[in-house]
């Protein structure tokens, strides 16, 4: 996983709310056994249209968008499956921090794994970038993850919250599962002391 | 053990604590790890990578389920896509020695609807698997929740997983409910009510009244869409209900081992004085059938009403999405959807596709005919629903009626078999999600009952079944 420490880059904005992982990634597209290539159908049915050519009016697909790593998108962004596809999609796709109000748990689960930062801010600060985003293509915004801030391009500074363990992981490019590896003599302490509950063989 | 009065969440959670550093998340203890073929090849190439293997198996249980056709079974499957991650999981399975439910077991299905039937469901349990709707789970008590595909590595090696804990919510239901009306309906208006966000960063305790009322199929039903409320994981706390429905069952505990679980499982209550976070009330005498209108579960309103307007709703955003939405389905604000046309009928999905489900949709159907415009689809939760089904002679009411009874599986909820509906159709379907595309690129989705279903698919048009059972 790459490190994510502080970061630079251009934004893009999503408004509509509730935007579901089958949007993010149709179920079509979960046949595959990697997890590679999936950055070309990221939103599928909304960025191409049935013929299979770019929907123009797709924001992601406007010239202006182009080279957009960081996503603002509606309220509740991710919800509905749990799909890693959704974040290995958004991440093959290029972004790396994604901004809202409110991401679903699972979701924001998934992309804290895959190196992609969901970045939960105020509404006032949300509505600002939404129309930064519209005015402005070429905007550009940094993000300190250490200092857990938000640049605006007027220099204005907002704080935002992340768990410390999380970020940790993420600054320092740490997989969770070595984390959870060192548990392991615990783990079979608690077995010792607790009884299978099922045996499915 | 503490004397603390705590929720029947905090006790299972407290159980499954196996370590807890400050600031971090609990590394928390897996009973159960259900495994289907889309969520996770990827994980157990990851286990290859590193070398690792599959530290419990017999905590483990795989079956294959959202991509395999629901065609009889003599006819081969030809999604190349499909064959490649079903050979991946038998494959998988075989090298860390899991036990697969596979293309011939007769005991294959959605994953959510074996591991209750089969008995490996219990209370008090932690289930995981990569699928929101393990919540399902929660029906029986357990702490049951959907992880993603980094997750199913860490589980399938450690047996264990790193979670923040999470808030308490208490949705309880009073009363009872009026003839037409189901637990579908009850989960349908708790989501209308709290909103698809509404219950993020929280476990829900179902209680009151009339969740007590509900058989185990019914819970599974209520605790199913509880990830479309935002909720990761739904419970009950078990009771003679679900013991019931659990004795006997292959993986159930047996003879004294049993009587032990039981004495155990009784314990598994929220104590008096324990506290939620958070409290939603509703009423059961209240409720109607439900259906919903838009594109997430949470855009649902009573069958007898008419569809919200746009213009009405002060905030912005929330304003454009219902608009988005309205000009997806092709919708009207101010119209009802009584009479609305329908080109599909799908009965099927974890949440309402068991013996109790087909049976509710049997009963309007029986004697009466799908309309000529209609395609309906019956797809049993499982081949031991099938069987059971068959057994008891609902197959023959559904295919007198003119519906399709299939093969079991996810089949048109997910759309990845190629059973779909087709741009700009209508579905009234009783599974949990009316996403766009969901079910089938430009397909359109109303979710309702067991019940709504079966008198829509009678009428041709989105109907009430309270009209049909006054009349008859
Ligand atoms: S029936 Fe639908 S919701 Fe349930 S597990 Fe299958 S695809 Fe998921």
């Amino acid at each position: 996983m790459n490190p994510l420490k502080t970061y630079t880059g251009k934004i893009v904005s999503i408004p509509t709310e509730n935007i579901d992982t089958d949007q993010i990634i149709p179920a079509q597209f979960l046949k595959v056994t990697d997890k590679n290539g999936l950055g070309k159908n990221l939103f599928f049915n909304w960025r191409y249209l049935p013929d299979g050519s770019p929907n123009p009016d797709f924001v992601l697909n406007r010239a202006e968008s182009q080279g957009a790593t960081i996503l603002v998108a509606g309220d509740n962004f991710g919800c509905g499956s749990s799909r890693e596809h959704a974040p290995w999609a958004l991440a093959a796709f290029g972004f790396r921090v994604l901004i809202s109000t409110g991401f679903a748990d699972i979701f924001r689960n998934n992309s804290l794994k895959n190196g992609l930062l969901p970045v939960i801010v105020d509404r006032e600060t949300h509505r600002q970038l939404q129309s930064l985003a519209e005015e402005d293509p070429e905007t550009r915004i940094t993000i300190d993850l250490p200092n857990q801030t938000l640049t605006l391009p007027d220099g204005r500074t907002v704080n935002f919250p992340i768990d410390p363990f999380s970020k940790h992981c993420l600054v320092n490019g740490i997989d969770q599962l070595g984390y959870l590896r060192e548990h392991l003599p615990a783990i079979e302490e608690y077995e010792k002391t607790h009884p299978q509950r099922v045996k499915t063989i | 053990m503490t004397n603390t009065p705590r929720t029947l969440f905090e006790k299972i959670w407290d159980d499954h604590v196996v370590v807890h550093e400050n600031g971090n998340p609990a590394v928390l203890y897996i009973d159960l790890h259900l495994v289907h073929e889309v969520t996770s090849p990827q994980a157990f190439t990851g286990l290859r990578e590193k070398g690792l293997t599959v530290r419990r198996p017999s905590q483990t249980l795989a079956t294959m389920d959202h991509g395999i056709p629901t065609t009889p079974p003599n006819i081969p499957i030809t999604d190349a896509m499909v064959i490649n991650q079903i050979s991946q999981l038998e494959k998988n399975c075989t090298e860390f020695g899991i036990p697969l439910m596979g293309m011939d077991s007769p005991n294959r299905g959605i994953v959510h609807v074996i591991g209750p039937e089969l008995g490996a469901t219990q209370p008090g349990m932690t289930i995981v698997c990569g699928d929101s709707h393990t919540a399902t789970h929660g029906a029986f008590g357990a702490l049951a929740f959907g992880i993603g595909t980094s997750e199913i590595e860490h589980v399938l090696a450690t047996q264990s997983l790193l979670q923040q804990k999470p808030k308490s919510m208490e949705i309880r239901v009073d009363g009872t409910l009026k003839p037409g009306v189901t637990a579908k309906d009850i989960i349908l208006a708790v989501i209308a009510k709290i909103g698809i966000g509404g219950g993020t960063g929280y476990v829900v305790e179902y209680t009151g009244s009339a969740i007590r009322s509900l058989n185990m199929e019914e819970r599974m039903t209520v605790c199913n869409m509880s990830i479309e409320g935002g909720a990761r994981a739904g419970m009950v706390a078990p009771d003679d209900t679900t013991f019931e429905f659990l004795a006997n069952r292959p993986l159930a505990p047996q003879g004294a081992a049993w009587d032990e679980a039981v004495a155990q499982w009784r314990q598994l209550r929220t104590d008096d004085g324990a506290t939620y976070d958070k409290t939603v009330t509703l009423n059961a005498d209240d409720l109607t059938p439900m259906i919903t209108y838009g594109t997430n579960p949470g855009m649902g309103m009573k069958i007898t009403d008419t569809i919200p307007d746009p213009a009405d709703v002060a905030d912005v955003s929330a304003r454009q999405s219902l608009q988005k939405a309205l000009d997806y389905m092709g919708l009207q604000p101010g119209k009802p959807l009584l009479g609305h046309p329908v080109d599909v009928v799908f009965l099927g999905s974890c949440t309402n596709s068991r013996l109790h489900d087909l049976w509710q949709a049997a009963s309007v159907l029986k004697g009466r005919k799908v309309a000529p415009n209609v395609r309906m689809l019956v797809v049993p939760g499982s081949q031991r629903v099938k069987a059971q089904a068959e057994a008891e002679g609902l197959d023959k009411i559904f295919i007198e009626a003119g519906a399709e009874w299939r093969e079991s599986g996810c089949s048109m909820c997910i759309a990845m078999n190629g059973d779909q509906l087709s741009p700009g159709q209508y579905a009234v379907s009783t599974s949990n999600r009316n996403f766009e595309g969901r079910q089938g690129p430009g397909g359109r989705t109303f979710l309702a009952s067991p019940l709504t279903a079966a008198a829509s698919a009678v009428a041709g048009a989105v109907a009430d079944v309270r009209v049909l059972m006054n009349n008859e």
